[in-house]
């Protein structure tokens, strides 16, 4: 699903380079729940921006679900993350003046759905995370779990193959950080890879797999893990 | 997306209500400034008879002193004597032809509850309305034969038929006008040209007039014109002695209704003079013109350079206003910063974002318009209230209307170009851990 070979990001500015990541190889199979931990500062969060397609890297070789990501230009990137890669922040990152219905509506209507097609979804995935019934109301009538769902409905609606989450429950208290959790995990299940960066050694170890940064590389790598046999949907079970 | 992105506009105008106060009335005064002076510099230069504007023409002949100039650096006078005028209308080369003078006199109604006043009159020929057609409510134009026997009759404008009959149709009832009476024969529907081009030489915006009579019943009656009359030597004394000089003081104009018909006419004027310059007349070069409407009005200055300059002025303050939108929308683009680099990450591409931000400053504009618009309306009331000679050319039409709309819609879009472009240059990445 997505593999990293060697991969660099430099940043310069006319008095120092900082290597944000280096020789960075990862791959991540169809299916996995990847958590990724290590200090602040490691290289987390410009890894996670690198395979979300949010930042260009510097050197090495990067393909998601099996393209080749070198050479692409920014329109190119745009569609790829808009259809294959969905998005969850650890501040949920929801549009304040917009209800929950046009929330979850943003990255359909970059999409080209119709109408009907895009209610059909955005009504599908809100009924997932439980939130239904509250269409209409704005991000700040809700709870920062429930916001957190909504963040997680928009990321679902288009489908993707792939779900980034930046430190998703690192806003919520340990009750709400549960039920996110529990949805990610379900998510999951059903299909969906998740790549999760995260602080929290509790979360990181119901990850199917755990890869520490350290300094912009990757120095602890479980490789090869079991994985869970998705509860519905492709049937097939996915083997490393 | 049009549709989508519009939503996106107005939503993000409702969410900072003073910012976009400050936008719109900063638009709105810059289009309100420069389209008041705009359409009253429109209007004022504009073809006032566009279907027929090339076919008329005024005729000037230069009988001037030879030792200078009418008016330098070699123009010709723009009225005619009237042994000139009288010559022209006698020859009838012309496919219409009309001689005329501006009259002011007074006019004793019946109705006794009415008190006399005095009144702008025209006398003139009767193919004054074929040439320049006003329209007629009632009745219609003497005829040749009539101009032919100095006959008392006249038309009256439909102000004056509304003052004196009430607006009924008062063909065949009298006038009575500098003590004689006058059988009406024709009464005009409302009229007035914005540019009154037929006689530029007392105020080209003036009202048209409230009564015309024949040309030759006024000579007959001696009636002085109370337009200009310009000399370059004293006139014999007497009526006659006036009527024999080369004094100018009569508008003469002609309709000829092809290029070569015009050719054909000036080769007649030019003949015209040669002979009279075997009078003894006519010392100057031969200068003879025959400028159409456009020409005339361009000629005759009637777009003053006070008018250019104010457009300019007015248009200079209305980039002050877009400076001022631009500054305004810059700071309202890099607040928005974390939700451009969210709906990046979200799969918006660049372009994307600039038609939404563009159409954003576009909702703007069509808003700064349509105040715009209004403050025009009370611009021009402004104007018509200061400048009474600027009433028939304060007004705003559609062309106007829909000028200043696209004028509005492409000045915010151009003050959104640079503002655009710069939240379109946001890194998605590092606006999405600020949030």
């Amino acid at each position: 699903m997505l593999k990293m070979n060697h991969l660099s990001k430099v940043y310069r500015t006319h008095l120092i380079e900082t290597h944000a990541l280096r020789d960075f190889s990862i791959h991540v199979r169809e299916g996995e729940f990847v958590a990724v931990t290590g200090p602040s500062g490691s290289g987390k969060t410009t890894f996670l921006n690198i395979a979300g397609l949010l930042e260009e890297f510097s050197g090495g070789e990067f393909w998601i679900d099996g393209v080749d990501v070198r050479g692409m230009n920014d329109d190119q990137r745009s569609r790829l993350r808009n259809e294959k890669i969905g998005f969850i922040f650890q501040g949920f990152n929801l549009i304040p003046d917009l209800n929950l219905f046009d929330n979850v509506d943003v990255p359909l209507r970059y999409r080209g759905f119709n109408a009907a097609e895009r209610k059909r979804r955005i009504e599908e995935t809100l009924s997932r995370v439980g939130l239904a019934s509250r269409m209409k109301h704005y991000p700040a009538e809700l709870s920062g779990g429930q916001q957190q769902r909504v963040a997680i409905a928009r990321a679902l609606a288009g489908s993707p193959r792939l779900l980034l989450a930046d430190e998703p429950t690192g806003n919520l208290d340990s009750l709400m950080a549960r039920g996110v959790m529990e949805l990610l995990e379900e998510i999951n299940r059903q299909g969906t890879t998740i790549i999760m960066v995260t602080h929290d050694p509790e979360l990181a170890a119901r990850a199917q797999r755990n890869v520490h940064v350290i300094d912009g590389q990757v120095t602890d790598f479980e490789s090869e893990p079991q994985l869970r046999v998705p509860a519905q949907g492709s049937g097939a079970a996915v083997t490393a | 997306m049009f549709y989508y992105y519009l939503q996106l506009g107005l939503h993000s105008l409702k969410r900072n209500p003073l910012l976009t106060a400050l936008m719109v009335f900063g638009i709105a005064l810059g289009i309100g400034t420069s389209m008041t002076s705009l359409t009253v510099f429109y209007l004022m230069g504009s073809d006032p008879i566009p279907w027929k504007s090339d076919k008329l023409h005024a005729v000037q002949l230069d009988n001037w002193s030879a030792d200078q100039p009418y008016r330098a650096p070699n123009e010709p006078p723009d009225q005619l004597t009237y042994l000139d005028a009288n010559a022209l209308m006698q020859a009838g080369k012309a496919d219409l032809q009309a001689a005329m003078f501006k009259t002011v006199w007074p006019l004793q109604p019946e109705n006794p509850d009415v008190k006399p006043f005095s009144s702008l009159g025209r006398a003139t020929y009767k193919d004054f309305f074929a040439m320049f057609e006003p329209p007629f409510k009632y009745g219609q134009a003497w005829d040749a034969a009539q101009d032919k026997e100095h006959a008392r009759v006249t038309v009256l404008s439909s102000g004056l038929n509304e003052k004196l009959f009430g607006g009924t149709d008062s063909t065949g009832k009298k006038v009575r006008l500098n003590e004689i009476d006058y059988t009406i024969v024709g009464v005009l529907d409302k009229w007035q040209p914005r540019v009154k081009y037929y006689d530029l030489t007392i105020g080209a915006f003036n009202d048209a007039e409230e009564y015309y009579v024949p040309f030759t019943t006024a000579i007959e009656l001696q009636a002085q014109a109370s337009g200009n009359n310009s000399c370059f030597e004293s006139a014999k004394p007497g009526w006659e002695g006036y009527l024999a000089s080369d004094c100018v003081w009569i508008q003469f104009w002609v309709q000829l209704d092809s290029p070569a018909r015009e050719e054909e006419y000036m080769s007649f004027l030019n003949n015209y003079v040669n002979e009279q310059k075997k009078l003894g007349r006519f010392a100057r070069p031969l200068n003879n013109r025959l400028p159409d409407v456009n020409e005339w009005i361009e000629a005759q200055g009637v777009v003053s350079r006070d008018a250019q300059i104010q457009v300019g002025l007015s248009f200079a303050f209305l980039i002050v206003c877009l400076v001022n939108t631009i500054g305004l929308l810059l700071a309202k683009f890099m607040r928005k910063s974390s939700e451009i680099g969210l709906r990046r990450a979200l799969g918006a591409t660049r372009g994307q974002l600039f038609m939404q931000h563009l159409v954003e400053a576009g909702v703007i504009g069509v808003s700064g318009g349509l105040i715009g618009l209004v403050l025009t309306v009370l611009g021009l009331t402004a104007v018509r209230s200061l400048y009474k000679d600027l009433n028939n050319v304060a007004h705003l039409d559609w062309f106007m209307v829909l000028t200043a709309i696209a004028l509005s819609v492409a000045a915010a879009v151009l003050a959104g170009l640079f503002p655009t472009w710069k939240a379109c240059q946001i890194t998605p990445a590092t606006q999405l851990k600020t949030q």
